[in-house]
């Protein structure tokens, strides 16, 4: 299968006839867990992520007394793929999971000073909790609009009395960009976005790169085994910046 | 963080530690360290120190973990809990599992892996004093340990972090510039091909900025490379 995928990008052509520049089928469904405070469903072609949205309250950081806290994390649930064994989360997931954080909060789209009960002592924490699954490759991406549609759909539950109110919205989580994250792999010399899962086994190098509404850059990362030309990032920052427009309307 | 700090971090066009945007910190490099590894170094950019021993190509166990037709490179970044002011709990984190998979896809391109099959290159760095920048120091080290241990290599990895403070762009963040900085990147590369091994950047910056952090990594890589050369035929020509 790899192979074949190999021969097909070869000559021009994708084992699903897609174009190198187009995306799977993507259907994103919110509000689809009710005990969650927000929540998103993803699919992009059979790739299929769910993100929960909890509220919590906790204490702020020293050096950030007057912020709300976040937290991103990461489940390779073993249903999701023969590849994903039981057990605490692995390299993968740990990197996946810091890389929808760090699209998060290097754009800056939550306003966590609008987080804070009392000064100092107490603020809304949020978790962001990804579930893989079914994994038919491009997690990243499936993960990184799955989080970003959850955050735009999270409320902030009543607070009273010293206690959350558990299914009662107070307000709308305070959110005013929807970063996106791309991944652009590179294939011989064949740059192509949204790999299945025969396609990422035979990607050299590939690059994520999460993009601000405004078109900024909000984080980049390198992953995959071989290298990557300065070119090559230039031509995949321009792919990135086209693609994320396209996705960002679908939320 | 990626936030624009209120202290201002660069006065009158220079840094916190008195350094010009473009300067690195001084760098000091020794080889064979760890008289037990098969290679080792020791690397500091400033006050950052970064010690790397690496051990093999030896077999791989257990078994089942070994390739048939190729060997494999296994890394462990760790910070000790001394290296930073508040105390660190021992032992690996989010963090450092991420920067141990980042450093071992950052090294592995440069080694003739499919050389040892069934066999282990295993690369450790520990850094002993953090003061920013720690991931490529330690990459560096590492590079110069994989030469010293005599794997078998395509090209050295030589790697710079490169940043953005008070709307300038800098190379060599230390740790005050890096938690206030407007992005910080880290960048290593193949010299002698230019290839890029790892690539990550956090922040927000415009595309040309982006190119422009690149043009200005590849550069100081350029120039770290040549002292980690001359380091290396120092001691194995006597020149």
């Amino acid at each position: 299968m790899e192979n074949y995928a190999l021969e097909l990008i070869q000559k021009g052509t994708r084992i699903d006839e897609r174009k190198f520049d187009q995306y799977r089928n993507i259907e994103i469904k919110t509000g689809v867990i009710g005990p969650a405070e927000g929540s998103a469903r993803v699919r992009i072609g059979d790739t299929e992520v769910i993100v929960g949205v909890k509220m919590n309250t906790g204490t702020p950081f020293s050096d950030m007394p007057n912020d709300g806290t976040m937290m991103v994390s990461a489940e390779f649930t073993p249903l999701a793929s023969p590849d994903f064994e039981s057990g605490p989360p692995g390299e993968d997931a740990i990197e996946l999971a810091r890389l929808v954080d760090r699209s998060l909060r290097e754009s800056k789209c939550i306003d966590f000073s609008k987080l804070v009960i009392t000064p100092g002592v107490k603020v809304w924490s949020v978790y962001i909790d990804i579930h893989i699954i079914n994994h038919q490759g491009n997690l990243l991406d499936a993960a990184g609009l799955a989080a970003v549609a959850a955050l735009w759909n999270a409320y902030i539950p009543k607070y009273e009395n010293e206690k959350i109110v558990r299914g009662e919205p107070a307000g709308k989580l305070p959110i005013s960009f929807k970063p996106i994250t791309i991944t652009v792999g590179k294939v011989g010399n064949t740059l192509l976005v949204d790999p299945v899962l025969e396609e990422e086994s035979i990607i050299d190098a590939k690059m994520s790169i999460a993009i601000r509404d405004d078109g900024k850059i909000c984080a980049m990362q390198k992953q995959g085994h071989g290298t990557l030309e300065f070119s090559d990032v230039d031509k995949m920052i321009d792919i990135a910046l086209k693609k994320s427009e396209e996705l960002r309307g679908l939320i | 963080m990626g936030k624009k700090s209120d202290v201002q971090l660069i006065v009158d066009g220079k840094r916190t530690d008195g350094r010009a945007p473009e300067d690195v910190r001084p760098i000091s490099m020794r080889l064979d360290v760890v008289s037990r590894a098969n290679g080792s170094a020791e690397v500091s950019f400033g006050k950052t120190t970064a010690v790397a021993a690496v051990y093999g190509p030896r077999t791989l166990f257990p078994r089942f973990m070994q390739e048939s037709d190729t060997g494999i490179i296994r890394t462990r970044y760790n910070m000790a809990p001394f290296s930073v002011v508040d105390r660190k709990s021992p032992g690996p984190d989010r963090r450092s599992t991420e920067i141990s998979k980042v450093v071992r896809l950052a090294l592995e391109p440069s080694i003739f892996l499919e050389d040892f099959p069934k066999a282990t290159i295993d690369v450790y760095v520990e850094i002993i004093q953090a003061d920013g920048s720690t991931r490529v120091t330690g990459i560096n080290a590492a590079s110069l340990a994989l030469v010293a241990a005599g794997a078998p290599m395509k090209d050295m990895v030589t790697a710079v972090s490169v940043g953005k403070i008070d709307d300038t762009l800098i190379v060599d963040l230390n740790g005050t510039e890096d938690q206030n900085s407007q992005s910080d990147v880290a960048v290593a590369i193949m010299p002698r091909t230019d290839r890029i091994t790892l690539l990550q950047m956090d922040g927000v910056l415009t595309k040309d900025e982006v190119m422009t952090v690149l043009s200005f990594a590849k550069e100081n890589c350029h120039k770290i490379n040549e002292q980690q050369k001359k380091l290396l035929l120092e001691k194995y020509t006597g020149e």
